[in-house]
Order: structure tokens, then C-alpha cells, then sequence
């Protein structure tokens, strides 16, 4: 019997006690705000310049402590954002507007990627330059919203992709296309396409070449949606402080993102401290891409442009996927997007010396190394 | 010692398994009406396994820490959070066979929602649970919940049936003595109930790996094994090799925790002679 007893003792000597504390939402302690930003995914470059704003100290300037939450498969950051587990979240528009139509009560608050990163990738030899090139081939896509840019190009040069093409569901690596399972892949020019670079190509035995490959690139056939957003609490905006908040959290933003424009090598050395386990050459190509989105900004980075908006919009709700869905299905209502804060940021910036347009932006050749590295 | 060969043997016996499909399977894999019945032989989708050893004693990034080492770390990293997960189910689960067992009205009211809670997918449940950390409890307590949640299933519905084996005869004598129910469950419930614990405590600890490594993935929880399995999944395309690393790591920590539980089992029951459930 005492042999029993000595695991069952055991069982209930565990104490699986959890911290309870931090309640949630902004606190302010000695003058300092504490502010959560939900990212989409794990750190890599593509949060660039919210991680140097941390490391750089440039929340730090405007009286905030930012912590940057990771993504994560399940975690869905304009959800998490509306639930009040976040102050802001980083969200691609589409997607953002679909969590709002279904009742999140978010606002775009900094429209910070102002071009597109999705690209349709095939190999060079199969001769597909156009979206209506596409047609009868083995279309790879992501699906879960990720595929509306490819669905809206397809339609617009006349194709049904739920007929002339065969729809194929990616994985998130590319290897698909490079054993020929599908003709065309999706990929992000700051991820998947270098991954393809990074790859050894078996015929010559060694790394593929941009000349292996052509890209449509929606951003030039004109289907193009918003991306990489920061996106606000609607209900909280309407209190004072989390507007002087969103403003001094933009103006840190914007100072992070131009720091790395102007030193991408840094930014890399910051990303890969920050532990992502993707290699120094792909995040320096990735930061380069992604400031490639970002720069030159002609108006003032995070300004929500009207066309583009109204372009992601009307995409949002015209073009149908292959379960003839749409991502919207009708105008978003209220304030969805707001250019009040981002630009009392700017103001803030340009005041501070900061450039906010990066005209003189010329975007690095950077040299891939085999897996990345 | 005859074990410790025979498991050897295994090991071998899946290594030659593996290198022999490699070597007579298709490259290209067997499609028969447009569907693959046999996987890709290639090397991209199945690395030599010396391939794989050799990617262990490499650096994970340039410069970085071998492989190996940022595995055992990870693997330490899930242990602990999957032995929080495993202690929290079986006490649960215990707790619950316990509470069926004295009221006839719990049993009936508890055990359906019981084996309804295993039917609630992991994916529905991973991001309500990752909302909790950083308020209730630390991040990875959430992950450690997600395990204890298919944990506690096992035990429960095992442990109530080891509960109930008693034969009435037994019960009726404990009566006679004038035991209450508390004295009966100490004397006779739960000696009678071990043989039914401990392959239930071995289901539970798979559970507990395959939650903790899942709601790493689902979460986002970074330091354990399953982040660095989908972490290395996105290298697949440039470097086969280090996806299978993560696997194999994942495949340890399974052995881990099950020679955990039976280590824990041998004191308890190598004076029993061997019962035959019935």
C-alpha cells in the first residue's frame, strides 16, 4: 500500500500554479506605456522595423514598451487583436476586412507595405509571362485567403479558374514546382521566391537562377491587394490616450522601418538575434524585399492610399475563389481605415529629421547562399 | 540486455526499411489513376539516413550551434512542458475516476463529456487556450494545458475501470469489516486498479507528447521541438536533411517520456504477479 501512496503523494505535490497577473490592454506605469503588437508569423524580416523600433530604442523615445507577440499556425492576429489579447496587430487588408465583416472591430491605422509581395512563379521553359498564360497548366495556391490576387488575375485576363485551370493546393515550401508536380507556384517575393534561389539546381549543380524562372508580379497586372497593415482597436480609438498611444507607437514605426531601409545589414544582424532560424542571407535578401514594399513612399510611409484601398476593396468583394466565395460581401462599414494618427506620426517624424518617403531608395543586389545561409 | 538488443535490432531493421525503399522504390514515386500510392524515393523527400546523422553534427545556421545540441535543448524545453502537461492529466483524470466512481450519478453525467472532449478538434481548441498565457498562466502553461487535455482521457476512463474490477466479493468483505468508502478505495480499489493504471499512464504520456509538440505549433511557443519541426519545414525545399533532424527529435522525446512511465511502473507492480485483465 505505501508503494501506492508514493506516486499518488507525488500526483498531488504538483503545483501547477500559473502567474496571474497583467490584465491586458495599455498600462501606464512611471510614464511609460506598455503596448502589445501581435505579428503574423515567427520574426523574420518581414517585422524588420518593428523589431529594430524595440532594439533601437525608438519606442523607448515615445514613452512605450513595445512587445512583440509571434505568430503562430493558429493564431490569427486581427482576431486576437479584436479579443483585446493585443493593442495593434499586424494584418494583410483582405484578410483583416473579412475578420471585420464577420464583427472584429479593427481600424488600419498604418498602411505600412503600400505594394504587394505575392508573386506567380514558373519555370522560365513553360513560357507563362501572363495570367492568361496560366490557362490548362497545374496552378499551385495557398488557399485560406492567401489566393485572391492570383483569382482576381485570372478573371481579369478572361480566365474561369474554376475550369480552365487545374487548382492545386500548395504546400509552404516550393517544392512542388521544382519537381514539376505544378506549373506555377505562389510565392512571396520575400520568402518562397528566394527559397527557390536558394535551391541547387540538379542540371548544372548549382543554384538557380532569376533567368530560371519568370514572375508575374500582381502589383504590374494590377490585381494587386493590400498587405502588411497595423491594425487598431476601433472602440478603443475613441479614447484619448489610446490615440495618443497609436500615434506615438506609428511615429516609433516609422522611424524603425526607416532604419532599416537605410541599413538593412543591421536589421538583418537584429532579426537573427531576435533567434529566427532562417539564414543571414535569405533575411538580408528578405529585408531587402520587404523595404522594397515599403520604399520609396511618395506620400509619407503608412498613409492608406484611396485607389489602392478602393482596388482591394472592390477585389475583396468581386473576385470569387474556387468555392465561389468572395472575401467580402459588401463594403466595409464604419472606420475601416483612418489616416488621422499616421499622419500626426509623420508630421511627428518628418519634425525629428526622419525621411518619410525614401526617394533616394535603391534596392541592394543581394547575393543568396545555398539553404540561406 | 536481451531488450536493449532487441530495440537495437528495431532501430537497424527500420534504417535498412528505409534505405531499401530508397534504393528499389520510384524516385519520381508509384501513381496508379493519378493518385501516389507510394511516396517520392528522391532525395529531397527522403534523405539518406547517414545524410540526416551527418546534418546533426552541422551548425543549424552558419556559425551557429550544431544541430544536435539546439535539438536536446528543444527536446529538454518540451519535456518539461509535457511532464507539467502529464502530472496535470493524471491527476485530473485520476481525480475524475475517482469522483465516477463513488457517485453513480457522476459517472453518468461526467463520462459522456468526457470521451466528448476528445472529439473537439486540437485546432479549435489551441488558439482559446493560447489566449490564456501571459494573463492566467505563462505562455508555455498553455501549451503544458493543451497536453494535459488529451492526457487526462486515459486515465480517467482506465482508471474508472480499474476502479469498478473489484469483484463483488471483495467489496461485500470490506463491508463486513466495516470499512467506509474511503478505507475501501485505499485497500482495495486502488490496489486492484494498478494492472488498468499503467497502460493508461503510457497513453497518457504519448498524449502528452503529441499535445505539447501540436499546441507548439499551434501556438507559436517558441524553444521546443515542435516549433523547430516547423521552423526546419520551411527550409524543406534547400535542406531535406534538417527537417528529418526535428523529426528525429520529436520521435526521442516519445521515448523519453514512454521509458519515463515505465520506469515509474516497475517499483509499483514487479512484486505483483502478473495480472490478466479480463
Amino acid at each position: 500500500m505505501r508503494r501506492l501512496a508514493l506516486p499518488l503523494a507525488a500526483l498531488l505535490l504538483i503545483s501547477a500554479c500559473g502567474t496571474a497577473d497583467d490584465p491586458g490592454g495599455t498600462s501606464t506605469k512611471d510614464g511609460v506605456t506598455t503596448v502589445k503588437l501581435q505579428l503574423q508569423w515567427f520574426y523574420q524580416a518581414q517585422f524588420a522595423g518593428y523589431i529594430a523600433a524595440v532594439e533601437k530604442g525608438f519606442y523607448t523615445e515615445q514613452g512605450l514598451k513595445v512587445e512583440l507577440l509571434e505568430g503562430g499556425v493558429d493564431i490569427v492576429p486581427q482576431t486576437v487583436l479584436a479579443q483585446g489579447r493585443a493593442d495593434y496587430a499586424v494584418a494583410w487588408v483582405p484578410k483583416a476586412l473579412a475578420s471585420r465583416e464577420q464583427g472584429a472591430q479593427i481600424t488600419d491605422v498604418g498602411q505600412f507595405f503600400a505594394r504587394s509581395g505575392s508573386y506567380q512563379v514558373s519555370f522560365a521553359n513553360k513560357g507563362i509571362n501572363s495570367p492568361g498564360d496560366l490557362k490548362g497548366k497545374k496552378v499551385g495556391n495557398w488557399g485560406f485567403g492567401n489566393e485572391f490576387e492570383l483569382f482576381a488575375g485570372m478573371t481579369k485576363a478572361g480566365l474561369d479558374p474554376g475550369k480552365d485551370v487545374t487548382l492545386v493546393q500548395q504546400q509552404f515550401d516550393m517544392q512542388a514546382l521544382l519537381r514539376g508536380d505544378i506549373d506555377a507556384a505562389q510565392a512571396m517575393s520575400y520568402n518562397e521566391y528566394a527559397q527557390l534561389l536558394e535551391a541547387t539546381n540538379p542540371a548544372t549543380g548549382k543554384l538557380y537562377t532569376p533567368a530560371d524562372f519568370t514572375v508575374i508580379d500582381w502589383n504590374k497586372v494590377g490585381t494587386a491587394m493590400l498587405q502588411d497593415a497595423v491594425w487598431a482597436s476601433t472602440e478603443r480609438l475613441k479614447d484619448k490616450s489610446y490615440q495618443d498611444t497609436t500615434v506615438k507607437f506609428l511615429a516609433g514605426t516609422i522611424k524603425g522601418w526607416a532604419f532599416c531601409r537605410d541599413n538593412a545589414e543591421a536589421c538583418r544582424d537584429l532579426v537573427v538575434a531576435k533567434g529566427s532560424k532562417l539564414g543571414a542571407s535569405h533575411q538580408l535578401w528578405q529585408m531587402n524585399e520587404t523595404s522594397k514594399l515599403i520604399w520609396p513612399s511618395t506620400k509619407g510611409i503608412g498613409l492608406v492610399d484611396e485607389a489602392d484601398w478602393q482596388r482591394t476593396v472592390d477585389l475583396s468583394m468581386s473576385t470569387k475563389n474556387q468555392d465561389g466565395k468572395t472575401v467580402l460581401t459588401k463594403k466595409p462599414d464604419g472606420t475601416a481605415y483612418t489616416n488621422e494618427y499616421v499622419q500626426k506620426a509623420l508630421d511627428q517624424a518628418k519634425s525629428a529629421g526622419v525621411d518619410v518617403q525614401g526617394a533616394g531608395f535603391t534596392p541592394k543586389q543581394v547575393t543568396l547562399n545555398a539553404g540561406g545561409a | 540486455m536481451r531488450k536493449v538488443l532487441g530495440a537495437l535490432a528495431a532501430v537497424l531493421l527500420g534504417i535498412v526499411a528505409w534505405e531499401s525503399y530508397k534504393a528499389v522504390g520510384d524516385p519520381d514515386g508509384t501513381v496508379v489513376a493519378g493518385v501516389r500510392i507510394l511516396p517520392r524515393s528522391d532525395d529531397a523527400a527522403m534523405p539518406h539516413v547517414l545524410d540526416v546523422v551527418r546534418r546533426l553534427a552541422r551548425p543549424e545556421l552558419a556559425g551557429g550551434r550544431p544541430v544536435w545540441q539546439v535539438l536536446v535543448d528543444a527536446c529538454l524545453f518540451t519535456l518539461g512542458i509535457t511532464t507539467v502537461g502529464f502530472l496535470v492529466g493524471a491527476l485530473v483524470g485520476l481525480l475524475l475516476a475517482v469522483l465516477m466512481q463513488r457517485f453513480r450519478v457522476a459517472e453518468r453525467g461526467l463520462l459522456p463529456w468526457v470521451v466528448l472532449s476528445q472529439t473537439v478538434p486540437l485546432v479549435a481548441l489551441a488558439p482559446l487556450v493560447a489566449g490564456w498565457g501571459g494573463r492566467i498562466w505563462p505562455a508555455w502553461m498553455s501549451v503544458s494545458m493543451i497536453a494535459a487535455y488529451l492526457a487526462f482521457f486515459p486515465v480517467a476512463v482506465g482508471m474508472l475501470r480499474g476502479l469498478q474490477s473489484p469483484s463483488p466479493a471483495g467489496v461485500e468483505l470490506m463491508r463486513s469489516y466495516a470499512a467506509g468508502w474511503w478505507r475501501t478505495l485505499l485497500k482495495l480499489r486502488l490496489p486492484a486498479a494498478t494492472p488498468y493504471l499503467f497502460p493508461a499512464l503510457r497513453l497518457a504520456g504519448a498524449a502528452a507528447v503529441v499535445g505539447a509538440v501540436v499546441g507548439e505549433i499551434s501556438t507559436g511557443t517558441r524553444g521546443g521541438i515542435g516549433r523547430l519541426v516547423i521552423e526546419y519545414s520551411r527550409e524543406a525545399t534547400t535542406d531535406p536533411a534538417k527537417v528529418y533532424t526535428a523529426m528525429l527529435g520529436a520521435a526521442l522525446l516519445g521515448l523519453v517520456v514512454a521509458g519515463a512511465v515505465a520506469a515509474l511502473e516497475f517499483p509499483l507492480t514487479r512484486h505483483r504477479r502478473k495480472v490478466l485483465l479480463p
